[in-house]
């Protein structure tokens, strides 16, 4: 069996459900016979035709709202938004179409579409290709708002995506896109959405993530295990709708938790599982929860964007401060 | 000098505002009388039906709504030379096109009067058209996908949309008719000009001399129509659906009218615009001259027109009885159709507004 990188797996799964399920298509900017700026299309389209494998016109507005149209007209379009920088002029399409269909027909029309982008920073891009922004789709009702952080879970995730009756923001972290290779079976075996994963076990502290930022959770967990201190590793992967009770339990456990993520911090998502963790477990908690993000300033030129994102010295200090507590 | 690529814009009249035929080429449907008296039939219910809900707003029956008074032409043309394997992409006024597609009074009625259930089309083939879309030209990209859609499958089916003269401002409609000649779509696209873009006039919108030329850039069969002539407009049509299904590529077809009443309910026009441009409109507007036309031709009367409002009256009345009998949906409703499947922790909100309402909250 083949090791894969995360961006491969993306395109396994793609090919497993194109072959599998005639209703899937693939759709956006150079996704064809250039196979996606990052190459997750590769070869689909000389496999699966120019037709199902769609070169649009350069206009994002368009590949949204011509995908809200496939989707309704019964097929299951993949849109790409290149970067996630680029998403905005999708949102209208996204938010006021896609995320409300099924509400506003009362189930009579439907939307099973997926929009996959290139998330977050890291990678030395030019100015605009290094947004995390999953947080202004995560308060929009009807969305689903998924994120990989491993080749297995890019794959079962996006299979589980594309399958899912209703509209799914699968981001993608390009950081980790070729951070590494692991068997992934192409066995069309989806994961579940609407589950965190717990990716290890501990008793002190509870760090919770997505995205890229696992692994830096992961080495974080390591460092502090080097240190005599047990940390526990959530990876969230589908944001809404959220699975707070796993995140709940964990904190039960370790009565600390530190949530890291690369998106702004006033009003990241990590601002809603912080004030679950106040509603529902406060008498759990022994030290104030931590909060390890992007500031709240656009993420830099990248000769500083290292500086931005969560580093694993941040979270170890902050898994430290919520021991040094209690 | 080198000419790169010439253009025109046909603009398609049969009947002017007095009734009075002005060209011999009748096209088939409309040597057909009694079918055109059918039409006319459908665009005095719509009318009928259009002052129903004015009346029900004015009385607080009815929320905002959106009136489609002088559009009637424009709007059964469009219905009416539609497949019912077709679908439809509306804005929120084209009543008269909806009405032919089995959408009922009650249903619109319910929208307007606040409960989602009014999109929940019953009959076809209108339950395969998509809902009214409130965000201007947004429906436009639905139909394009739908397009694409029946293009991929090989289906010989025709998406349709409407847009106002406002609308052909936006991106979505740009993108769409960009789309549909990039791929050869079997799209139509259809502004309605009405003229006014709430209080905004048609010249604001663009120092295009015609929106239909807009349709030119994006390589579209593209043509002017007095929209307040019911045959050119379904002869527009007819023909541009005839190309889109025989695989000869996507239309816009401008449909010339005018706004005789506000924009909505909630609107008053007569702060913007003055009283003889509104008088003008009136001595345009499509029933008269269809009416004159059909009477001349010996197919229509006074009685047959009494008879037929007298019908209308009193479909509308069961209507709107039907609508008003209609109870609120149960508090629980806002929750279901989110998603396939209302996920755990969404149940847990809607578990607690019924607790609110077990209260009596």
């Amino acid at each position: 069996m083949a090791q894969i990188t995360l961006i491969e797996a993306v395109t396994q799964a793609l090919a497993y459900e194109m072959a599998h399920d005639d209703s899937v298509v693939v759709l956006g900017e150079d996704v064809g016979v250039n196979g996606g700026v990052f190459r997750a299309t590769q070869g689909l389209q000389e496999k699966f035709g120019e037709l199902r494998v769609l070169d649009t016109p350069l206009d994002e507005t368009t590949i949204a709202g011509v995908t809200v149209g496939l989707a309704v007209q019964g097929m299951k379009p993949v849109a790409e938004a290149q970067f996630e920088g680029f998403i905005y002029p999708m949102m209208e399409q996204i938010a006021c179409h896609a995320a409300r269909m099924r509400n506003r027909t009362r189930g009579r029309l439907t939307v099973p579409a997926v929009w996959r982008a290139p998330w977050g920073g890291g990678i030395r891009a030019p100015e605009h290709h290094s947004e995390a922004n999953e947080h202004l789709f995560t308060n929009i009702p009807g969305l689903r708002v998924v994120m990989p952080s491993s080749p297995a879970r890019a794959y079962g995730l996006l299979l589980a995506a594309i399958r899912d009756p209703d509209p799914v923001m699968f981001f993608e972290p390009k950081r980790i896109y070729r951070q590494y290779k692991e068997e992934v079976p192409d066995d069309g075996e989806a994961l579940p959405l609407d589950v965190c994963f717990v990716l290890r076990d501990g008793t002190d502290v509870t760090l919770v993530t997505w995205g890229a930022q696992v692994k830096e959770a992961l080495e974080a967990a390591d460092e502090l295990a080097s240190q005599g201190i047990s940390a526990e590793v959530i990876d969230v992967a589908t944001l809404t709708p959220l699975d707070f009770d796993t995140i709940a339990e964990s904190v039960q456990k370790t009565g600390r938790c530190v949530i890291v993520h690369e998106a702004p911090k006033t009003a990241g998502f990590g601002a809603e599982i912080a004030a679950r963790l106040a509603e529902e477990c406060m008498y759990d908690l022994l030290a104030p929860v931590e909060r390890v993000t992007g500031f709240d300033t656009h993420i830099p030129l990248f000769r500083l964007e290292m500086k931005y994102l969560p580093s694993v010295e941040r979270v170890v200090d902050a898994a430290k401060r919520t021991l040094a507590a209690s | 000098m080198t000419i790169a690529a010439k253009f025109e814009i046909e603009y398609l009249q049969y009947l002017d505002a007095e009734g009075k035929q002005v060209r011999d080429d009748l096209p088939e449907f409309a040597k057909d009388l009694g079918h055109m008296v059918e039409l006319y039939k459908l665009m005095l219910s719509t009318r009928v039906f259009d002052a129903k809900s004015i009346a029900l707003q004015r009385t607080g029956k009815l929320g905002t709504y959106a009136s489609c008074l002088g559009h009637e032409a424009a709007h059964v043309g469009i219905g009416s030379a539609m497949k019912p394997e077709d679908v439809y992409a509306p804005s929120y006024r084209e009543y008269g096109a909806q009405l032919y597609r089995g959408v009922q009074p009650r249903e619109v009625y319910m929208y307007w009067g606040g409960d989602e259930r009014g999109n929940d089309y019953q009959k076809e083939p209108a339950r395969h058209d998509f809902a009214w879309s409130v965000p201007i030209a947004t429906q436009c990209l639905h139909a394009a996908g739908s397009a694409l859609a029946f293009k991929i499958r090989g289906e010989k089916r025709v998406a349709v949309c409407t847009i106002g003269d406002g609308g052909s401002s936006k991106g979505d409609f740009y993108g769409a008719i960009n789309i549909a000649g990039a791929q050869n779509l079997p799209l139509v696209c259809v502004i309605v000009n009405n003229q006014w873009a709430i209080s905004v006039p048609r010249k604001i919108q663009s120092g295009a001399p015609t929106l239909a030329q807009k349709g030119i850039a994006a390589g579209l069969f593209s043509i002017q129509v007095d929209g307040n002539d019911i045959i050119a407009v379904r002869k527009a049509m007819e023909d541009a659906l005839e190309r889109a299904r025989s695989g000869k590529g996507g239309s816009v077809i401008e449909a010339v009218t005018y706004r005789l009443g506000d924009h909505t309910t909630a609107d008053d026009a007569r702060r913007y615009r003055g009283e003889q441009e509104v008088k003008d409109g009136w001595d345009k507007e499509p029933m008269k001259r269809l009416r004159n036309w059909l009477v001349a031709k010996g197919v229509w009367d006074d009685a047959k027109e009494e008879a037929w409002k007298a019908e209308c009256d009193e479909w509308m009345d069961n209507e709107v009885n039907a609508y008003l009998e209609t109870k609120t949906q149960p508090v629980s409703a806002m929750f279901d159709y989110i998603f396939a499947e209302v996920p755990a922790d969404l149940a847990k909100q809607r578990d607690y507004v019924l607790s609110l309402e077990t209260k009596g909250h």
